[in-house]
């Protein structure tokens, strides 16, 4: 058994190798019209919740939430998120209850068959900017702004061999705030000599799948006020959006990873009983 | 049910009264307790029993999802989201069902290679083999039917792309294509139907498992050897012996499970599925899952037309025919001799087959265009030159090793040049 697993290693490392290289032969690209996407890979970020005993930092996330409601709310919905599961970022029920009163949602029909808008409980989700796709693309340039629930898994830049094989050790699962994240503080690069910018669009080499996009550079140093000191800059914003999008995306990740450890120590533990129950067993018997 | 010969015997007055109506505790004895197994099974003999467990665990894990999710084209997402965000434990059993169709592929393929290389598929176990071919054919099945089910777009362009392939096929091709999909499109007829389906071909399998199961325990288990079993000495109970020893491979292929779905749940999906369905938004490139990228590279590789044949029916052909090959194993290979271990040059080519069968499924991953058409079209070659040319002009050409006379003696043979105590194990049975 040893052998074969050495075996396959062996052979799927020696041809992967192989075609890594040929691989990137092929990807030389011309600068000034790319084709392969992003032109540029995003930085990884040291995050709180990577790692085994990932973790997310409440802090961040609240701030993270600020900036998606003073900013991205106006034109990224999250329909999957309700008000109630904020209280997981660390805000008391009333403070839950408070901050889904400011927003105004649909509801109805009442007694008289009419629709009517309330003030919004924790139990409604968070409401979105436009009545439908359409509205959301008429109003965009043509660009629906894609909904923000699962953006975080949604995205992700291809990691490539063997990258991808040293991922299953680090347990790299980041790829999605690592984007985002190289996404917003990539605006306002110049494109490389001869590239063509279509008007309307926006040039970030970051850009999972052309070369420029239709949003706007959203964030700058100093829009958004933080009330716990942290620093009020574009790189700090972009984090703190990110972590928060994480959130939104996989908000049992910690007690995934908190489970996930005591089922490894549990199943090691076991694993080695069993061995030496097996080398009893099989103490008499050669094989 | 080895042999037709029980050694159970019924002690208490409960167990008789039983016996003598229905004998299940007996059968149950018989085939997991006192069923003797070779003595020098390795740990690549111990998937048989990890499948098992992984199809149980899929239907366990299934049949909890179902019940919260909802199989219609406007609710499926956002019902496989309200599982992992509100269903209780609901994040748990979607990544362990999710994961768990990615583990299972990963020990079925360990199982077939195996077979593949210990000759397990050679007389008197065609039929077994065969079985196992029609399992694999259902869990494809059903592995593709299950991806479909959470609506997000490679579930939806991977069921465009894949029901497509039937269109190939003159004059039945469209007839099949709009039976598979209730329509002329995917949508929401599709989805039922592969939602009924995705639950319906778990059952079957367990019944192929049965006969599966049923057709092993006729023939008996092969070995590391190859030779089969001619004494007693060549045998250990299953019970306590191969339970114990399957149940250690077990825990260590549950390590593995659980460090994926714990750890990196998201990492052998695609994230283009965490995007609801979009019929007219195509993914930039379609990808299926990576247990049929190397079908589907084979798929692809065929991008000339033979004769009558075009590109695409070509590459339909030659995507079915990797699989259909399997059944016509056990007469391709011509070798008198089972085992790989005595058999220098299949070995090398066998090691070759697999790192061809990983090349293809890379190769599956990747566009469809320059180089990597002419490497899937090598790979192709070789995939099926290695069944169609190699199995049956090796066995005629190559001179195997001696074999040892029986499995003791080769079992003794290790131990004594290991230097350790050969004797206590010429009746390893009769030990306590």
């Amino acid at each position: 058994m040893k052998k074969i697993l050495l075996g396959l290693a062996a052979a799927g490392l020696g041809t992967m190798l192989a075609f890594g290289t040929a691989n990137a032969a092929e990807e030389a690209h011309n600068a000034a019209e790319p084709t392969h996407f992003p032109i540029k890979e995003p930085a990884e970020v040291n995050w709180s919740f990577a790692g085994p005993f990932g973790h997310y930092d409440k802090q961040q996330l609240q701030r993270g939430l600020k900036i998606y409601k003073e900013v991205c709310s106006a034109c990224h919905s999250m329909h999957l998120v309700a008000f109630r599961s904020l209280e997981e970022l660390g805000y008391t029920e009333a403070q839950v209850k408070a901050f889904a009163a400011e927003y105004e949602v649909q509801d109805g029909p009442n007694a008289e068959g009419e629709m009517f808008t309330r003030k919004a409980l924790p139990s409604d989700y968070f409401p979105s900017p436009f009545p439908n796709a359409q509205a959301a693309a008429a109003a965009n340039n043509g660009a629906a702004p894609p909904d923000f629930s699962l953006i975080a898994k949604a995205r992700a830049v291809e990691r490539g061999f063997p990258r991808f094989v040293f991922d299953i050790a680090t347990q790299y699962q980041e790829g999605g705030p690592d984007y985002i994240h190289a996404l917003l503080t990539g605006f306002g690069e110049t494109p490389p000599e001869g590239m063509q910018i279509p008007e309307g669009t926006h040039y970030n080499p970051y850009f999972i799948s052309a070369k420029s996009l239709a949003m706007a550079p959203p964030l700058q140093d100093g829009q958004v006020t933080y009330d716990d000191g942290s620093p009020q800059t574009l790189s700090q914003y972009s984090q703190d959006i990110s972590a928060f999008l994480m959130w939104a995306a996989e908000p049992h990740l910690e007690e995934r990873k908190k489970t996930g450890f005591r089922v490894m120590v549990f199943l090691v533990l076991f694993a080695g009983l069993v061995y030496v129950a097996k080398r009893r067993i099989w103490a008499d018997v050669e094989h | 049910m080895s042999g037709g010969h029980s050694s159970y015997t019924p002690s208490t007055g409960i167990e008789k009264w039983i016996d003598a109506r229905l004998p299940l505790p007996r059968l149950v004895y018989d085939s997991f307790v006192a069923y003797p197994v070779p003595r020098n099974l390795n740990y690549a003999y111990a998937f048989g029993g990890i499948l098992a467990i992984m199809l149980v665990s899929q239907i366990l894990t299934g049949v909890v999802l179902a019940m919260h999710y909802a199989a219609d084209t406007g609710l499926a997402f956002n019902s496989v989201e309200k599982i992992m965000r509100d269903v209780n434990s609901g994040w748990l059993l979607r990544y362990l069902h999710s994961n768990g169709a990615s583990m299972f592929f990963l020990a079925v393929y360990v199982h077939i290679f195996r077979g593949l290389y210990y000759g397990s598929y050679k007389a008197p176990r065609e039929l077994l083999w065969i079985l196992g071919v029609i399992i694999l054919l259902l869990m494809m099945a059903t592995a593709f039917m299950g991806y479909v089910l959470p609506w997000g777009q490679m579930s939806f362009w991977g069921a465009t792309v894949i029901t497509g392939f039937f269109t190939a096929f003159p004059i039945i091709g469209d007839p099949i294509q709009q039976l598979l999909l209730g329509g002329f499109a995917v949508d929401n007829p599709t989805l039922n139907r592969f939602f009924s389906l995705h639950y319906l071909l778990p059952f079957m399998i367990a019944g192929v498992v049965v006969l599966h199961v049923w057709a092993l325990h006729v023939a008996g288990q092969t070995n590391p050897t190859g030779i089969e079993v001619k004494s007693k000495t060549d045998t250990v109970a299953f019970t306590p012996y191969a339970t114990v020893k399957d149940a250690f491979g077990l825990v260590l292929f549950l390590i593995l499970f659980a460090y994926f779905v714990f750890y990196l749940p998201n990492f052998m999906g695609h994230p283009d599925n965490y995007i609801q369905a979009d019929s007219l938004k195509t993914p930039a490139h379609i990808v299926p899952e990576w247990y049929f990228l190397p079908f589907y590279a084979m798929l692809r590789a065929i991008t000339f037309n033979i004769g009558p044949i075009n590109s695409k029916l070509g590459g339909v052909l030659t995507m079915f025919g990797s699989i259909a090959i399997l059944f016509i194993v056990p007469w391709l290979d011509t070798s008198k001799v089972r085992s790989a271990v005595y058999r220098p040059w299949y070995k090398l080519f066998f090691w070759l087959f697999i790192a061809n069968a990983i090349m293809l499924g890379w190769l599956g991953s990747r566009p469809a265009e320059g180089l990597y058409t002419l490497f899937s079209q090598f790979g192709t070659a070789y995939y099926f030159g290695f069944f169609i040319v190699i199995m049956p002009l090796l066995g005629l050409i190559e001179t195997p090793r001696r074999l040892p006379n029986s499995i003791t003696e080769a079992v003794l043979a290790k131990t004594k040049s290991g230097g350790q105590l050969a004797g206590v194990a010429a009746a390893p049975e009769t030990r306590a």
